[in-house]
């Protein structure tokens, strides 16, 4: 069995249509969503699970972990990560708040017949 | 068999153990830290659909739903269908039933990619322990038939019969290892509350019974049964089941467990014409009825008359039937199973009348006998269903029997 037959396999549709209780695009943005918190709920024990060993095995204790802070180079770069972080999550808003003062824009599709066409402008 | 892990949750702790005290029995699935943390993120995602969106679903029914209707119709709800069609339309209803969907296909995906990634494993391992035991009678030329073979019940790819390669065990280990996700952990240690029940239920109630042969119809991996065949260790148990794949691994795991007394046998519980009458002391189902067909249920209990020696008893243990006094809410709650978790049967099962289905099937009706049982758990690591106050209509560990004592 290769991975992919495994990964298609695990994630199989079961039997039967199915239902769907919200708007189809909004439901399925949900179930992306709800994915994504539960790797974030795994990620997070994951941690937690790091920081009890670690302090089992007296590599460095919680409090250490609580009463951490970090240097002015380290808060920068965590700062940026956190504002790239949202910025990537946030994309679509950046977007659409962009296109909302360009109401003159064209779709691509609207072009395609305008750039088919020889000698039809620049 | 690794010792049973206890967990001392926190006194002000309401919900379901940590995953790791699960029994790991000899063919159990190993799983990783992130698979386990998953399962647990599912049971408590699960615990709070129930404790925590349900009221709102309920108060939503009570002041838009009921409302809205009665404006709309001049007159009441007046049945669970009105009931659930009128919620549909309430966002209340949709984003529960959304989020209770996808969590059910998240487990799904979930146990599945951890049985998968591992079956060769797995079904070799169940070679080795079942190869050339006449206690598995497996016969590839039972018909499935289509209240099975066309459902994928609890949205469970394959349901209980599909097999990926010969010997395979994959939707065995699926069902057993995270259907801890559903209950939420109400099963207990080796998800056989409902086994430890009926169990527990029977020696009160006919405490000078001693079965000999019982049978456990639509027994799956054993999780009911082998509560029984522990408590009744003179017994020969048989577990029928349409799947090959939970009847292989439910062998496997039995041996394990050194649960000796058992039988494992593939056939179609509407026709056991492979035994003779009166051949059981005792015919048990546990949550099984609700995935038959009308047709199949009432051949079943015809079989189980056929089947019940003198002096016998035949126990059905379901989720509550829908009464008179059941409100419309809950009914239709009970009904969202029936309608979106391929349960199908489930809807009609649970407004028949039982007592007159085994009255047709020619058990008198001085004979029946009813009861209630809560699953059967280790109370110091599982939440006690008796105890637990929150109602995920359908999935509680709480159930009604009925049954027949045959003189």
């Amino acid at each position: 069995m290769s991975f992919a037959d495994a990964l298609n396999e695990a994630g199989a549709k079961p039997a039967g249509k199915r239902p769907y209780f919200l708007e189809p695009q909004i439901e399925r943005v949900l179930a992306i969503t709800m994915a994504v918190a539960q790797e974030l709920a795994v990620a997070r024990q994951r941690i937690d699970t790091l920081e009890r060993l670690l302090d089992a095995k007296g590599v460095l204790g919680k409090p250490e972990i609580d009463t951490f802070v970090p240097d002015a180079a380290a808060s920068a770069e965590r700062a940026m990560w956190n504002q790239e972080y949202i910025a990537r999550i946030l994309r679509i808003v950046q977007q659409e708040n962009e296109a909302a003062v360009l109401p003159d824009e064209a779709e691509s599709g609207e072009m395609v017949e305008e750039l088919a066409v020889e000698d039809s402008g620049d | 068999m690794t010792a049973v892990r206890k967990n001392h949750p926190a006194p002000g702790y309401d919900g379901p153990p940590d995953y790791r005290v699960i029994g790991r029995h000899g063919v159990f699935p190993q799983t990783s830290h992130d698979e386990v943390e998953r399962i647990n993120y599912l049971a408590q995602m699960n615990r709070h659909l129930a404790a925590r969106v349900v009221p709102g679903v309920r108060a939503a029914y009570e002041s838009r739903v009921e409302p809205a209707f009665e404006a709309e119709h001049g007159r009441k709800i007046a049945s669970r269908h009105e009931a659930r069609k009128a919620m549909l339309e309430d966002p209340a209803f949709q984003t529960w039933s959304a989020l209770r969907r996808m969590t059910m296909e998240q487990r799904q995906q979930a146990g599945r990619w951890t049985v998968i990634r591992q079956r060769e494993e797995l079904n070799e391992k169940v070679r080795t322990l079942t190869e050339g035991d006449d206690r598995l009678q497996l016969d590839p030329t039972v018909k499935v038939p289509r209240y099975v073979s066309a459902i994928d019940h609890h949205c469970m790819p394959g349901s209980y019969t599909r097999e990926y390669s010969p010997g395979d065990v994959t939707n065995g280990a699926n069902y057993d290892h995270a259907g801890f996700v559903t209950t939420s952990g109400l099963l207990g240690t080796w998800s056989n509350g409902g086994g430890r029940a009926v169990a527990a239920w029977v020696s009160r109630n006919l405490p000078d019974f001693r079965p000999l042969r019982i049978l456990e119809l639509g027994g799956t991996v054993g999780h009911s049964t082998l509560p029984i065949a522990e408590a009744f260790p003179e017994a020969e148990l048989t577990v029928v089941d349409l799947g090959a794949p939970v009847l292989r691994y439910g062998l496997a795991r039995a041996k394990t467990l050194g649960v000796e007394n058992v039988r494992w046998v593939q056939a179609n519980a509407e026709d056991l014409s492979i035994y003779p009458d009166a051949s059981f002391d005792w015919v048990q189902t546990t949550m099984f009825l609700h995935e038959l067909s009308a047709t199949a249920m009432r051949n079943i209990f015809a079989e189980t008359r056929r089947l019940v020696k003198p002096g016998g008893i035949v126990m059905h243990v379901e989720q509550p039937q829908y009464t008179a006094d059941m409100p419309w809410f809950e009914q239709a709650m009970r009904d969202w199973d029936a309608f979106y978790n391929a349960e199908p049967f489930w809807s009609r099962m649970h407004e028949m009348d039982l007592d007159q289905a085994m009255v047709d099937a020619g058990f008198e009706r001085e004979w029946l006998v009813h009861g209630g049982v809560f699953g059967v758990v280790d109370r110091e690591i599982f939440p006690d269903a008796q105890e637990d106050e929150t109602e995920d209509f359908g999935r509680k560990a709480a159930w009604h029997v009925i049954g027949a004592i045959v003189p």
